[in-house]
């Protein structure tokens, strides 16, 4: 389980710190697939990366913590940011934007897999012991062991991508982590590249988060998700509801203006665009945006807390309607 | 027959890869005709996943690239005619859009300077004065203005807004023919939309034609009058966008359209993923046979044949789906 507790950070810069996210508040669950959607630039990718603690110069966490908690092989670890890093591979891996280009083009897939698993996993057996299981694995996920002896550049971007995923897996962590898995794929790849994470994800009943700007994503595979405006978390909840019964205003719009294929009523996009987060307007950062706009949007930052079962949002005008 | 704006007849383009003598042969685009009628303007999309040629097929209409064998045709101008060829008139005509909006503005130029240039260097504008107005009517034409753009350097838009000033650009010269090359691929789903209404606008406002390059099949459904599936180079499907769409003929047409995530329906079955990207150029057969769930004998022999199933309707398939055949 991975619990974000009044999570900010900013990236400092030569002109001031820019607050990246803020104030997040919320827990991932064990075996789910939990979505994270949001526009460019609005802080997917450093949460991801808080996540993970890969928490470096010009990224500084500046109040609140993730904790990463579960269970493997019978024994129980809990860590927090800053330690997170020793459990990489082994109970949270992650799975980088653009993971085709991560892997070292001049280095056999075999020798990639070797560097990464932990030498634990591998003090009892020779190497050939570790890559014939490496080579098991791969084959469970239909892809040809014959990958191993290949280097980077002579597979196509969708065969990278699933060897990336692959090896993030290996090691049956309790946590992937994946941003953006299938950008730069065209759909069909797309498709198979999802599936398999879904295959994944019911065989190790693991927890999958994954971070994509595609709402149809979102959709097809995940269970419970988050949508981020600015830098915080506006609304999360069931997918399935989220989509049928949107409750902030923001995706509200985001979800009547998606084009779906069998649809050729007119749409339209949500005016304006996302504020600088150098200095944000005051109160709900969604405001100039937003057509149901109070003064009180435009002065008060709105509360993220639960306005019906399950669903977490932050609006001033829900907090109205539920009495708040 | 009405007159074509555009008319691409039996295209092909062969890429080299490797040595002179090692090299091999890569088909990027295999016997392609397509066309445009002149009487109304259409939004033709061209679909299909990366490396089906969609790109190399646009440059050749751009001029970008030759076609090695076939011809291009706009408005009854041959390509292969090169001593009538004048380059002005060409970009008076058809003009481009491309991807990725930060890219094709330098970040050390202002954005209004590449508007400015396209109005005097092309002889639309005689002097600046006169290109103030046309550069200011274009902005406004995509919702922007003069006043807000001028001065301003990429990096102080967002993608949308920097995307909205290419397309203003390309409409100063009034062209017949705008070749838009994955517009929107870079752009936020809350932006996409604008970008996507704006095409529609100004296909009626202008009366300016649209190819429409891009693998988003749910933003080609909505926007296009026609749509054209590229596989491996060939043209498979070619027909009004909500036939193929809601009855696709061909098998990959419809392994595409399957394969869009959705909203409001769920995968079930999985699919068959390609490994064999490189061999499938370069098959003598229906390329997609390998891949094919339909395939039978007949389809690993021969290419088959264009098939007209109506008037304005095409596909390349032994078996086409849904006309009772199968």
């Amino acid at each position: 389980m991975l619990k974000v507790e009044n999570l900010s950070a900013s990236y400092q810069t030569i002109d001031g710190d820019v607050h990246v996210i803020k104030d997040l508040d919320f827990e991932i669950r064990e075996n789910e697939i939990f979505g994270i959607a949001g526009e460019s630039g609005c802080g997917k990718t450093t949460l991801l990366k808080t996540l993970y603690d890969i928490v470096e110069f010009p990224l500084v966490i500046d109040q609140g913590k993730v904790i990463l908690s579960g269970e493997k092989n019978g024994q129980k670890f809990s860590y927090e940011s800053g330690q997170i890093r020793k459990s990489w591979w082994n109970n949270i891996s992650y799975v980088p934007q653009a993971a085709q280009s991560v892997l070292n083009p001049i280095v056999r897939l075999k020798k990639q897999f070797l560097d990464s698993i932990p030498d634990e996993d591998k003090k009892n057996e020779t190497e050939e012991q570790t890559l014939a299981r490496v080579a098991k694995y791969l084959e469970d996920l239909s892809l040809s062991p014959d990958v191993l002896e290949s280097y980077p550049f002579q597979l196509s971007g969708g065969m990278r991508q699933r060897v990336i995923i692959a090896l993030a897996t290996f090691m049956s962590p309790n946590v992937v982590l994946a941003d953006e898995p299938t950008t730069a794929l065209d759909v069909v790849v797309q498709r198979g590249i999802l599936m398999m994470l879904m295959r994944l994800q019911k065989q190790f009943k693991n927890t999958l988060v994954i971070v994509s700007h595609d709402m149809g994503v979102h959709y097809q595979i995940t269970n419970r998700m988050a949508i981020m405006y600015s830098g915080s978390v506006i609304e999360l909840g069931d997918t399935e509801e989220i989509f049928s019964d949107p409750v902030h205003p923001y995706t509200q719009m985001l979800v009547a203006a998606l084009p779906r294929v069998g649809d050729k009523s007119q749409k339209v996009g949500i005016p304006g665009r996302p504020p600088a987060l150098k200095n944000p307007p005051p109160g709900c950062r969604f405001a100039p945006r937003c057509p149901k706009a109070t003064d009180r949007c435009r002065s008060e930052v709105p509360k993220f807390r639960e306005v019906k079962p399950g669903r977490f949002a932050a609006c001033h005008l829900l907090n109205e309607e539920v009495g708040l | 027959m009405a007159e074509k704006l555009l008319e691409i007849k039996n295209v092909s383009k062969i890429f080299r890869i490797g040595g002179m003598i090692r090299g091999k042969k890569l088909v990027a685009v295999d016997d392609v005709s397509l066309s445009i009628d002149s009487d109304k303007p259409v939004i033709l999309s061209i679909v299909g996943e990366s490396g089906c040629g969609k790109s190399t097929l646009c440059k050749m209409v751009l001029r970008l690239h030759q076609p090695d064998m076939g011809d291009i045709t706009l408005l009854g101008r041959s390509y292969k005619d090169k001593k009538g060829y004048d380059p002005k008139q060409f970009r008076l005509d058809v003009q481009p859009i491309f991807q990725n909006p930060y890219e094709s503005f330098s970040a050390r130029k202002t954005v209004d300077s590449y508007l400015y240039n396209t109005a005097l260097r092309l002889g639309i504008a005689k002097n600046r004065a006169e290109a103030d107005q046309k550069v200011d009517e274009a902005l406004k034409s995509v919702g922007m203005s003069l006043a807000v753009v001028k001065g301003k350097y990429p990096t102080q838009f967002s993608g949308g807004e920097l995307q909205r000033v290419s397309i203003a650009r390309a409409l100063i010269t009034q062209p017949k023919l705008i070749i838009a090359d994955e517009p929107v691929a870079a752009i936020d789903a809350s932006m996409k939309m604008n970008i996507v209404n704006l095409f529609k606008d100004l296909k009626e406002k202008y009366n300016v034609s649209f190819i429409y390059i891009t693998h988003d099949l749910s933003t080609a459904y909505y926007v296009s009058d026609y749509i054209a599936t590229l596989y491996r180079g060939c043209l498979i499907e070619y027909g009004p966008a909500k036939e193929i769409m809601d009855e696709p003929a061909h098998p990959y047409t419809e392994l595409l359209m399957n394969a869009v995530p959705r909203v409001g329906d769920k995968w079930k079955e999985d699919l068959v993923m390609p490994d064999m990207e490189d061999k499938e150029f370069s098959i003598e057969y229906c390329k997609f046979a390998p891949r094919c769930p339909y395939a039978t004998d007949e389809c690993r022999k021969e290419r088959p044949k264009e098939t007209y199933l109506s008037d304005e309707r095409k596909v390349l398939c032994y078996h086409p789906l849904n006309n009772g055949s199968k």
